[in-house]
């Protein structure tokens, strides 16, 4: 089971908040948008991620429990660049 | 401040409580929605920055909740004016000057809708919660005139100058929120001046002859069981 | 499955093309048989499910999904089903989606017909691109030949969708259907589970059921006698640019790209370079894909894919720095304008191929790469997955070309008529 982060980039609005709480896994590009570092988090990180996850205003920041041995299709986009997920693009 | 005399009712601790706990409340408001105005993140520096300033937005709005509930416990307990709880959630039902407790009512029911959508947030979606944020702006201005109408210190210098601070600093968001980013969107920046001058233009003109006028008590619908024959005397 | 003849091999899905024509119901009949619609129960559709499965069908509309995968995946989900036939073609070099309506619509309402059957459906939706009257009109006309001639399962009716380059994709279409803009939305939760009215949905592009048609009457091993075995089949490509003859072509999936240019007429004047995969997609030079087969692993190996089969041919004529630097600003209006990522770095990049193309400014591509990796998969859709791509192929292929310019600025070919589609009438700008 690996936690990771996961941004809803139509919900961001760059308010920034996320990259202050969790520097260790978050940094901000030219334009304020968070750069996410897709590292698992690791348990002593977690509070601190989960606190970032709830400061965010507009909900972007959600925290993903996946699991690391996951039968779920992979779904090639172009240049068969696999995705975890859902189907097509 | 004068106290009433010889009275069989005296004015209890409660009493000082619900009014003095209503102020709090009534200033903590005021911060909360000041820095909601002023979208106050964009001040933030390295040694206050955003997570901060928006801590402090969400701690001023839960203080000025947990005092809201201590200004309606209290003035439910206190037996002068016997006001029931209800009358706390449902506006404009009770005995006890109606129409400005009501008001508190009003404000009181906005609040709470803001605190438990914003608690349920991830829950209901960003949207419901934005929508009943809105109505943060709403719930200022009728405590204002809660304040003004219900409260038995307002001929007081003191609460007129706080309610006149908390006014002029609501005044002060509103224009720099405004003028930031102006002429971007001009007819909401344009609607929200008006509101706030027409707000504040009424008041001011309407608290001579309303709150600071005479006979107040009665005419804001103090049961007349309350009102001493010789009015004025007594608080509120 | 049906008795009649199989074709032995190409053209397929192109078979009894008649130029100029829609083809009639009658005369599909005559080409492809009857629709061997199954009993309408849910079970008995498991056949053709399996045999979708078996003949390892991809989808056509670029992401080369597995069919029968996703419509597992339809099924698996709670709810009543939807379909819809994707024919939205936002790719300005792209022509398939429109042919297969204009000219062949009973085989792709025939296959939307048996999708909607597999996953139980009661509707389906073909999207369609708003101005394509003339595929509009077919459709319609096909519908109404269908109605007079027997009852198809499933309730089928024709949505026009505004036109855009990313409005084509699944998400942005059902976001249509229910009401919203034609604009990808950040899913979870997945169209399949939950899509159009909040219902689990297939979204299939038109080429993709077209296939299907064919396959429920000759089977899976039919369809496997063309093709590879990662990507089985027949498919339709488009090509443009410099070809004596560019059009639509019916071709067995890992063909040689040039058979396929000899089938065109062969270059129209000295190549420089192929795009293979439209403007998400990877250029390669014209000695490299003079090697190339048209199959995903071989592509693969050159970081390059099929996509919706769009594929240019670009002449030594032309300035590769000008064609791209005008397709990336217009990559980058046809941005939906939701993700700062997004809006911001292809803006960035956009802004950047200018100056490279006005030339004086060396430093211009190392920005061209900051702003690439920070616009990479950090989008609600893969939009900018897909400009980044085309972008560093680009650079890539056209090293020199573009270092020349970073140095000097512009050169003779510059003010040459532009050859890459750039279309701004009846294609409404998401962003705005």
């Amino acid at each position: 089971m690996t936690v990771r982060l996961r941004v809803n980039w139509i919900a961001c609005e760059a308010h920034g908040m996320c990259a202050e709480l969790l520097p260790e896994r978050i940094t901000l590009d030219d334009w304020g948008y968070p750069i996410i570092d897709q590292r698992p988090i690791p348990p002593e990180l977690e509070a601190h991620a989960r606190r970032a996850v709830d400061a965010c205003p507009t909900l972007a920041l959600a925290l993903e429990r996946v699991r690391t041995r996951q039968p779920s299709p992979r779904f090639p986009t172009q240049a068969g660049r696999l995705v975890d997920g859902e189907p097509g693009t | 401040m004068t106290l009433a005399l010889a009275s069989t009712v005296g004015p209890s601790a409660y009493w000082y409580l619900t009014r003095a706990s209503g102020t709090v409340a009534l200033i903590l408001l005021t911060l909360s929605v000041v820095l909601g105005v002023l979208d106050v993140e964009q001040y933030s520096t390295p040694r206050v920055p955003r997570f901060v300033v928006d801590g402090v937005h969400r701690t001023a709005s839960l203080l000025a909740v947990v005092f809201l509930f201590v200004h309606i416990l209290t003035s439910a307990l206190d037996s002068f004016a016997s006001i029931p709880l209800i009358d706390a959630i449902v506006p404009f039902a009770g005995t006890y000057r109606p129409l400005w407790l009501g008001l508190g009512a009003a404000s009181f029911d906005l609040v709470l809708a803001i605190m438990i959508t914003s608690v349920a947030r991830r829950r209901l979606g960003y949207r419901a919660w934005r929508l009943t944020h809105w109505l943060a702006y709403a719930s200022w201005p009728i405590a204002l005139l809660h304040a003004l109408g219900t409260g038995s210190d307002v001929k007081a210098t003191w609460m007129l100058a706080i309610c006149g601070a908390c006014l002029v600093v609501v005044l002060v968001a509103v224009w720099m929120r405004v003028l930031s980013g102006w002429p971007d969107g001009i007819r909401p920046r344009s609607a929200a001046l008006a509101l706030a001058a027409i707000f504040a233009g009424g008041t001011a003109l309407w608290l001579p002859s309303g709150p600071l006028g005479a006979h107040w008590a009665q005419r804001a619908g103090t049961p007349s069981s309350l009102l001493r024959p010789s009015a004025g005397r007594r608080p509120g | 499955m049906s008795d009649f003849p199989a074709p032995a091999t190409l053209p397929r899905i192109l078979a009894g093309l008649r130029t100029q024509r829609s083809m009639a119901l009658d005369h599909h009949i005559e080409i492809h048989g009857a629709l061997p619609l199954v009993a309408h129960r849910r079970r008995d559709s498991g056949a053709l499910i399996e045999a979708l499965e078996r003949s390892g069908l991809r989808g056509r509309g670029g992401a080369a999904f597995p069919t029968a995968t996703k419509i597992k995946a339809v099924i698996a989900s709670r709810g009543r089903a939807t379909v819809v036939a994707n024919a939205c073609e936002g790719e300005p070099a792209s022509f398939k989606d429109r042919l297969l309506l204009e000219r062949l619509p009973q085989l792709v309402i025939d296959g939307a017909v048996l999708a909607a059957q597999a996953v139980d459906a009661a509707e389906v939706f073909i999207a369609v691109d708003a101005g394509a009257s003339l595929a509009a009109r077919s459709i319609q006309r096909a519908l109404r030949e269908r109605t007079d001639a027997s009852r198809d399962p499933a309730r089928v009716r024709l949505v026009p969708v505004p036109r855009g380059y990313v409005s084509g994709q699944e998400s942005a279409v059902v976001n249509y259907l229910n009401g919203g803009p034609a604009k990808p939305t950040a899913t979870p939760p997945p169209i399949f589970r939950r899509g159009v009215n909040g219902r689990p949905t297939l979204v299939n592009n038109v080429e993709t059921l077209a296939h299907i048609a064919l396959i429920a009457r000759h089977g899976a091993a039919w369809f496997r006698e063309l093709g590879t075995q990662t990507n089985p089949g027949s498919t339709l490509v488009t090509l443009g640019g410099a070809v004596v003859d560019p059009g639509v072509f019916e071709i067995e999936v890992g063909a040689p790209l040039a058979s396929l240019v000899n089938a065109a007429g062969g270059p129209a004047s000295p190549l420089r370079a192929f795009l293979l995969g439209g403007y998400a997609g990877t250029w390669v030079t014209a000695t490299a894909a003079n090697e190339l087969a048209l199959g995903s692993d071989e592509l693969g190996d050159v970081g390059a894919s099929l996509g919706a089969g769009v594929i240019i041919a670009l002449p030594s004529s032309a300035c590769p720095v000008a064609e791209i630097a005008s397709v990336g600003r217009w990559l980058s209006d046809q941005s939906a304008g939701q993700c700062g990522p997004c809006i911001n770095g292809l803006d960035a990049i956009a802004t950047t191929l200018a100056q490279i193309r006005a030339g004086g400014d060396p430093r211009a591509l190392g920005r061209i790469s900051r702003w690439a990796s920070l616009a990479n998969g950090r989008g609600a859709c893969a939009h900018p997955d897909g400009v980044v791509r085309f972008i560093r192929s680009a650079i890539d292929v056209f090293e020199d070309e573009f270092a020349d310019h970073a140095r000097s600025g512009p050169c003779t070919a510059c003010l040459q008529r532009q050859l890459l589609p750039t279309p701004t009438a009846g294609l409404s700008r998401a962003a705005a």
